[in-house]
């Protein structure tokens, strides 16, 4: 089985509040000094989620795409190093300054080229934009089924058996094939390359393509095919200051924070 | 400039869900005008239509086979009343379901939709949606180049709409087929009080140390009173296997606006920021007086949970 998985390398996500900036000017994130950019978590636990389909089903194979230029080549590095087998590179100034709609569809176009595809894995979301949208779309691009949210996948039954998280309780679902699943935390933790495997990566293929190559055209894709365009990107403003309980012990400190509670009306 | 406006609604008991009233409401202050209506899908759907407060029409179709929501089965009857009420913005809850209608629909009818908005505003004629991003480190403001506009929202984004519903139903087709077969559903939530619904929220984060650190989490709220608190729990926590996923508030958890919000060894991350800063009060007790959440935090005690948690529940048994 060929499943393909989507992976985006973005600023890290646990930057504390304090480092992280942004450029009014340019509404855009300003890389917090000494802090690496990472593979969007949701998007290494999709990798893991398909390596181990792969580990169960033998003469199974996994792609890894990512879209951009410097940062989507250390994503797919990172995933290859996972044990993916192979890589494409989605590298065009055309692509630039898009949104999930664009996005999805270049990683659509890419699916489609590959012509052997039977599922494509992505995390529930972009750890930087947190819009769970591009899954979704890929799917409506190609035309296939998508169960998301998903925390355990499985080959079986129809095609896929997937758990997913509602919001109180888990569902049980199948899927047909070919399909897209995006994939949730509940899942569990994605594996930690050693180097071997690391200096094994660098030795995979990474294909490039470009718009042409995918049969797009310039006004399809980045800034120019976007359908959402960002107006502002601000940080929240904050409240008051905290007060702290003062107390010599534990027990003054919470009968200083009860009693200011009934004082203040909140209780 | 008159905007007509379509609600997907979601049912729950026969009722239109509080937060389908939210965006009713939402609607009403938009629309300026213009027409607001709502879909209803399900069990019970043409009798809710009169409980959709502020909507003029309700599209509906009561096949219980809606009931269990399958994307490739709502999306045809959606698209049927997107036909009919021609909107200029649809507005979505960010719920289970409508996470994945919103990128669906509005891919169907060559769009897009803006996620997870905590606010949709009118700026000088043109629609503004603002939502969080950056793991809740950043607001992400955008504007709309296709129509219709769309939206999911989040819960209690908007107040409920109140007073009458909708006085027109028009009927939708029954369900089609779904490639996607449900088979099967497991409850994980806990009996009684909601973490959505409670006044006060008491949450555990990975500083507790260890699962059992939940049971000091529990014993403050029950000393609290099971009817007003519930226990919450951080993605950290929910990850290590130490509380349920349903009791897990953050940007990919539960989202929740309780009266009182008490992080018990939580740091303050801002993804878990993102699913309680609409506490009306939060308050900390962290070990670490560094820690993120004291920027967020109204009130709260520097120290080890172990010693401070039981002194607080002596406090509130005290009553």
């Amino acid at each position: 089985m060929h499943i393909v998985v989507c992976a985006k390398q973005i600023p890290d996500p646990e930057t504390p509040p304090s480092a992280f900036r942004i450029d009014a000017a340019t509404n855009k994130v300003v890389p917090a000094q000494g802090i690496a950019p990472v593979l969007s978590q949701f998007d290494g636990i999709a990798a893991e989620a398909a390596l181990r389909i792969k580990e169960a089903n033998a003469g199974s194979k996994v792609t890894v795409i990512s879209l951009g230029a410097d940062s989507a080549a250390a994503a797919i590095k990172q995933v290859l190093a996972m044990g993916a087998d192979e890589g494409v590179l989605l590298n065009d100034p055309a692509f630039e300054d898009g949104d999930s709609y664009t996005t999805a569809k270049a990683l659509a176009a890419a699916i489609k080229k590959l012509g052997d595809v039977e599922a494509v894995f992505c995390g529930r979301q972009a750890a930087d934009w947190d819009m769970g949208q591009v899954g979704l779309l890929i799917a409506e691009e190609l035309g296939w089924p998508a169960s998301i949210i998903a925390k355990s996948v499985t080959t079986g039954g129809a095609g896929l058996q997937v758990q997913r998280v509602l919001a109180d309780g888990f569902e049980n679902a199948e899927t047909p094939l070919p399909a897209v699943v995006t994939v949730s935390n509940e899942f569990g933790e994605p594996r930690y390359p050693k180097l071997p495997q690391i200096m094994a990566a660098a030795k995979k293929t990474v294909t490039q393509w470009k718009t042409g190559d995918l049969g797009l055209d310039p006004s399809q894709v980045g800034a120019a095919g976007a359908r959402l365009k960002l107006e502002r990107l601000a940080t929240p403003t904050r409240g008051a200051k905290v007060e702290l309980m003062e107390g010599d012990t534990p027990q003054a400190q919470a009968a200083a924070l009860v009693a200011r509670l009934r004082a203040d009306k909140i209780l | 400039m008159a905007r007509n406006i379509l609600v997907v609604g979601e049912l729950s008991g026969g009722q239109p869900t509080p937060t389908t009233l939210e965006l009713l409401n939402g609607a009403a202050g938009l629309a300026a005008g213009g027409v607001v209506s709502v879909t209803l899908l399900g069990t019970g759907a043409t009798a809710a239509a009169a409980a959709a407060a502020g909507a003029a029409t309700a599209y509906v179709n009561d096949d219980a086979t809606y009931d269990t929501f399958r994307a490739e089965q709502w999306l045809p009857a959606l698209g049927a009343a997107l036909d009919q009420a021609n909107p200029d913005l649809v507005l979505i809850p960010q719920s289970a379901s409508g996470r994945e209608i919103g990128p669906r629909l509005s891919h169907r009818r060559n769009t897009a939709v803006a996620m997870d908005c905590i606010s949709i505003v009118d700026e000088g004629g043109a629609l503004k949606a603002t939502r969080p991003a950056y793991g809740g480190n950043a607001l992400a403001t955008y504007s709309f180049a296709t129509a219709p506009a769309m939206a999911t929202v989040r819960s209690k984004s908007f107040d409920r709409a109140t007073g009458p519903g909708a006085s027109t139903t028009v009927p939708l087709p029954a369900a089609g087929e779904s490639r996607t077969l449900v088979t099967g559903y497991e409850a994980s939530v806990s009996e009684g009080l909601q973490i959505q619904d409670a006044p006060v929220v008491v949450s555990g984060g990975r500083g507790l140390g260890s699962a059992e650190g939940f049971q000091l989490i529990e014993a403050l709220a029950a000393a609290i009173g099971t009817d007003k608190a519930a226990v919450g729990a951080s993605r950290a926590a929910v990850d290590l296997g130490w509380y349920p996923p349903s009791q897990q508030v953050g940007l990919t958890g539960k989202v929740v606006s309780p009266d009182i919000y008490i992080a018990i060894a939580i740091s303050g991350a801002s993804q878990h920021l993102a699913g309680c800063s609409g506490a009306k009060v939060l308050i900390a007790v962290n070990r670490d007086p560094d820690a993120n959440i004291w920027s967020f935090a109204k009130y709260g005690i520097v120290g080890d949970y172990k010693n401070v948690v039981p002194a607080l529940i002596e406090e509130f048994k005290k009553g």
